[in-house]
């Protein structure tokens, strides 16, 4: 029941992804690109859960390789992604 | 327990919907951005309090420290060295990590348990690490080689050879197969062939694909990085993965068809057609390119009413928007009207010249989107194209024959008069004759289009 329940979460989330981005300026791709390449870091929640629950040294290993890599992907896109907005505010003065 | 983690990941999930929706609209990016990244931090939280990540048999929390910190501190790094630049390969390399991290996820979940017998969906769980791993795979080879097309470390070009689609498509065949191996069988070394394949597929993907195609590449890749998070959010039976991953996904597709209809071709026709590879270049363009001294254009801009600069990709490598920024500032003050057209796909990655604008300070006003500036062009006085080529190119509007036509076009051969910023007399990136360099109206003013312009706005000064 569980995987029937993951599967409508998921069906759901592709519809609401299509839906939330229809218009987009194009000033905004960019960030709208970097930001949500940001959000594709959370992996490192299941780097954090693969790492935590791993026994095997090797299993372990990699979780731990997951998070860091993830953790570049989360930290490094929101702050990329925040210096470019803003530039684009400045100019808004 | 259980019930405050599963809840806090809907939040976290909540903030990353509403994250997405405010960072499409100009007033409420930066805030957006920051929405989702709350999310992710209470996600991150949470998870830490899991009883499953904090017993005593795991990597311990000393060693997850050490990890967010090294990735963090890598993470801080390069966000806030790079140049605006080399905007594209970074965001290409972040994005490469991101489906590395999600392929490691599936493979560990494996290894932990040496097979999947003991999980409540076996060969679900076993179908969602082959295609964690196959989509995590692909999005890290080939941001990689998108990275080091994008920084120069590898030439630009389509890399092209004879039976390409054959191999490529014996590849992921071969890739499948080995795939349905390890769901049936649960065989180590199938998965480990599952990956190493999926590495080469990156690879195989993107290098026919030359550089002006890199913004479709890009935000398709970002669209896959997210696919690859969702994978691993069904290995894992996590929802905040399936949904957040899912979301980027699903808008990453939205953004690749927005850069598709801008260059009029089918994201299909952009990752298997080998562009320039078949065009015939040989066609016959009447008139010849004449060239302008900065001297003699300073006169002609000195009298202009209008002007239209129209950067491209060779604005960003001679890092000229601070230049061009200052010779925009001083035609105002000489009375003149100064505008910025920006072409959807104009550079290496979606939104590329408008980073670099906002960067050296333009003026938002100032920046105009193609439709709109094509509807004045012919009242323009002078248009000046700095690096750009194929998005200007009147070919994709006249031309039949040529392999761009019906792209939309800034239809600079429509303003009055037309300068034209480029390093040599060569062909642009995709190889085509650009007939708007051979017109009567159009002058060449050779040379690094950082000095020409400053050059420009010394003659101003004096």
């Amino acid at each position: 029941m569980e995987l029937i329940l993951l599967v409508f979460v998921f069906v759901m989330a592709v519809f609401l992804g299509f839906e939330l981005i229809q218009k987009v300026p194009s000033q905004l791709h960019t960030p709208l690109m970097s930001g949500s390449n940001a959000i594709s870091g959370i992996t490192v929640v299941g780097a954090l859960l693969a790492a935590g629950i791993v026994e095997g040294s090797l299993g372990k290993w990699l979780g731990f390789a997951a998070l860091i890599l993830a953790t570049i992907n989360v930290v490094g896109g929101y702050m990329v992604t925040d210096r470019m907005l803003g530039m684009f505010r400045k100019k808004g003065k | 327990m259980e019930y405050f983690i599963n809840i806090s990941y809907i939040v976290a999930s909540a903030l990353f919907i509403f994250g997405i929706k405010m960072l499409g609209s100009a007033d409420t990016a930066r805030r957006g951005n920051l929405t989702s990244s709350i999310g992710m931090l209470i996600a991150v939280i949470v998870t830490l309090l899991n009883r499953d990540v904090n017993d005593g048999n795991s990597l311990s929390f000393g060693l997850i420290a050490v990890g967010l910190l090294i990735g963090a501190g890598i993470g801080v790094f390069a966000a806030k060295k790079v140049q605006m630049t080399g905007m594209p390969e970074l965001v290409a390399l972040f994005n490469g990590f991101g489906g590395l991290a999600s392929l490691l996820v599936g493979w560990a979940e494996f290894a932990k348990e040496g097979n999947f017998n003991n999980s409540e969906y076996p060969v679900f769980t076993a179908v969602a690490v082959v295609f964690a791993v196959l989509v995590g795979g692909i999005t890290f080879t080939g941001s990689l080689i998108a990275y080091l097309k994008l920084s120069g470390k590898l030439g630009g070009a389509a890399t092209v050879f004879p039976g390409q689609k054959v191999l490529n498509a014996a590849v992921f065949l071969t890739l499948l197969g080995f795939g349905v191996v390890f769901v049936v069988t649960g065989a180590a070394w199938a998965l480990y062939l599952v990956i190493a394949l999926s590495l080469l597929l990156g690879v195989l993907g993107v290098i026919p694909i030359g550089g002006g195609d890199m913004p479709v590449v890009i935000s398709f890749l970002n669209s896959f990085s997210g696919i690859a998070a969702s994978a691993a959010g069904f290995v894992i039976l996590n929802n905040v993965l399936i949904v957040a991953g899912c979301l980027v996904g699903a808008s990453g597709i939205i953004l690749t068809v927005i850069m598709c209809k801008a260059m009029n071709r089918t994201l299909a026709d952009v990752l298997f057609g080998g562009f320039g590879s078949s065009s015939s270049t040989s066609q016959e363009v009447e008139g010849e390119m004449k060239a302008l001294t900065v001297e003699d254009a300073f006169y002609v801009l000195e009298a202009a009413q209008s002007v239209i600069f129209v950067p491209g990709y060779g604005m960003a490598v001679a890092q000229a928007q601070h230049a061009v920024k200052e010779l925009a500032e001083i035609l105002e003050d000489n009375g003149c009207e100064v505008r910025h057209a920006i072409h959807p796909v104009a550079g290496r990655m979606p939104g590329h010249m408008n980073v670099l604008l906002a960067e050296a300070d333009v003026p938002y006003e100032q920046l105009c989107e193609m439709d709109d500036v094509n509807a004045i062009m012919e009242t323009v006085d002078v248009a000046i194209v700095i690096g750009a080529n194929d998005v200007v190119n009147p070919a994709a509007a006249e031309d039949e024959s040529s392999p761009i036509y019906g792209m939309p076009i800034i239809n600079v051969h429509q303003a009055k008069s037309v300068f034209a910023l480029k390093r040599g007399q060569g062909a642009g990136f995709s190889g085509l004759v650009n007939t708007l360099f051979f017109r009567e109206k159009t002058r060449m003013i050779y040379g690094d289009a950082k000095e020409t312009i400053t050059g420009l706005v010394s003659q101003f000064k004096d």
